[in-house]
């Protein structure tokens, strides 16, 4: 299907860094069933280092493959470094995604943060609180059950 | 292994359609409004179609006009009788929540006009209810307009029923019948009905030529003004060899429905005895009462756009009612109007079959779909939670 990059489709098809880490530093889930995108994103951090990282995508192919791109552009990088990772990066590492699956590399960028914002609180770190805004997935929260 | 399991959508051309269509190319190329020999062979020619239209659906050649396919019929039904209630004062339509756009878009419009809509439920299994449609009738209804079968879960409607209680109480009724024409017996004396649109592509004819049925004596009204083609209500050169296409594939359709609704039945029973085994994964409609080619499911804890571009990948071209699928935010109308949650929805899958299929397609798609829901599911962080109880099953 044209409706996505090759580079897209690689990384729905051929997923890297699929899966769970079991006790792991840091935990971020984003997203709503109802809309149709949950991302979790499991890291394993050493020394201010992202050592690994997994993820787990209920989503459509650009969820999965934002997934997949987002944890290789922060695998062995410091966690300054990952909380830096915007969604349009992990978009343009995609060669693009259609405008209305944006959303798709935002939720990848809110789980990374909010698994390192996990990590942070669990160890009592602290942070500068500027660098975690509100997830922008309101169209989901707004919605009605 | 190529299988084409998405018939709703659109159909391959059927042989006898494109030579009818090449046929009246080299043959009827004259205009049929101009007076020379040309123009009226074309125009003998149109006349032949619009008899063997009327004649295959149980109408009078004279109430069969040639449309661009079902969104013009469905659109140009509907303004019509509701334009014309609306001058004596009738302005209520009712219809159902699981129409398609081309009825429910045009329902919104005209609500937007002044015209109060009430859409029937369906309930769990996808078939409105007679009475409900009978108790909303009133002396200001001017149109009542059913679907004949659902195009996403195949559920045939009770419009006989309800056409006949429409037809006692002298209020118009449209059925949309695009996805029910030749794949069911389709009768419009039978069916009691009015209006009736159907599109040719869905039964192999060609793309953008349909048919609307209209009851003599019944109001229309132009949509495209201009010449006095389709007895003046549909101006524009008629696309003759398109309608001569749709009308060979039509005959074709039709010649033989109990056998190919036998053929294709079988098929789409075992497909749903198969995929019926997934766990946690339910059919869509109403298991009797549906097409004979239509198969629609949802799984809980995947979603539909991804199931596809895997699907695609092994060679199988479904549809899903997902959101994704469509752009928007919300999963299908017409699967939250069965019951089905927002969660489970995104789940969906749709295989429509035509007597193109084979059991060898059937068995492909059984043993390459549950491998490719297994995989998404294996990386599904819902699928996870389901199963390790921190959210609870649905289906």
């Amino acid at each position: 299907m044209s409706l996505y990059s090759e580079k897209v489709m690689d990384h729905f098809k051929h997923p890297r860094n699929v899966g769970v880490i079991e006790n792991a530093d840091g935990v971020g889930e984003v997203g709503n069933a109802k809309c149709g995108d949950i991302m979790k994103i499991y890291l394993k951090i050493d020394d201010g280092i992202i050592s690994d990282v997994k993820f787990e995508t209920f989503g459509c192919g650009s969820a999965i493959a934002s997934s997949s791109m987002a944890t290789e552009l922060i695998k062995g990088k410091p966690l300054s470094d990952a909380l830096t990772l915007t969604n349009k990066a992990v978009a343009e590492a995609l060669d693009g995604l259609p405008a209305y699956k944006m959303h798709c590399s935002v939720l990848a960028e809110e789980a990374i943060k909010a698994a390192i914002l996990d990590y942070y609180k669990k160890n009592h770190i602290a942070y500068d609180e500027s660098l975690f805004r509100e997830t922008s997935c309101a169209h989901c929260e707004d919605r009605p059950e | 292994m190529f299988v084409y399991a998405d018939n709703a959508a659109t159909t391959k051309l059927r042989p006898v359609a494109r030579e009818r269509y090449l046929k009246t190319c080299e043959e009827f190329f004259g205009n049929p409004s101009s007076l020379h020999t040309a123009g009226q062979r074309a125009k003998e020619e149109l006349t032949r179609c619009r008899e063997s239209v009327a004649r295959i659906l149980g109408a009078e050649a004279n109430e069969i006009y040639f449309t661009s396919g079902g969104s013009e019929g469905d659109n140009q039904a509907i303004l019509s009788a509701a334009h014309f209630g609306a001058k004596k004062g009738k302005k209520k339509i009712v219809s159902t929540a699981i129409e398609h756009h081309a009825v429910l878009h045009t329902l919104k419009k005209l609500q937007k006009e002044g015209f109060e809509v009430v859409l029937l439920p369906v309930g769990e299994e996808g078939i409105v209810k007679a009475e409900d449609a009978e108790k909303e009738i009133d002396e200001n209804t001017c149109l009542v307009s059913v679907m004949l079968a659902n195009n996403e879960i195949g559920t045939i409607q009770p419009v006989e029923e309800i056409g006949k209680i429409c037809r006692e109480r002298k209020v118009p009724f449209h059925t949309d019948a695009v996805q029910a024409v030749g794949h069911m017996p389709v009768n419009v004396k039978a069916l009691n009905c009015d209006y009736l649109a159907l599109s040719a592509h869905k039964f192999g004819g060609p793309r953008g030529v349909g048919a609307l049925y209209v009851r003599r004596g019944m109001p229309l009204e132009s949509l495209i003004e201009g010449g006095a083609q389709e007895r003046g209500k549909r101006a524009g050169t008629e696309d003759l060899p398109a309608v001569a296409a749709m009308t060979a594939a039509l005959e074709e359709a039709t010649r033989d429905l109990p056998a190919y609704m036998k053929k294709v039945s079988a098929l789409r029973d075992t497909l749903i005895e198969n995929l019926s085994r997934i766990p946690h994964c339910a059919l869509n409609g109403d298991r009797k009462r549906r097409l004979c080619g239509n198969v629609s499911f949802c799984f809980e804890g995947i979603e539909g756009e991804s199931l596809l571009l895997l699907l695609d990948d092994e060679g199988i071209c479904a549809s899903s009612g997902s959101a994704c699928t469509s752009g928007s935010l919300d999963p299908s109308h017409v699967l939250l109007a069965i019951g089905r949650v927002h969660d489970v929805a995104h789940g969906s899958l749709r295989l429509t079959l035509n007597e193109e299929n084979t059991e060898e397609d059937v068995a492909y798609m059984s043993e390459k779909i549950p491998q490719v829901v297994a995989y998404l599911r294996g990386m599904s962080p819902v699928w996870r939670d389901l199963n390790e109880g921190r959210r609870q099953f649905i289906l």
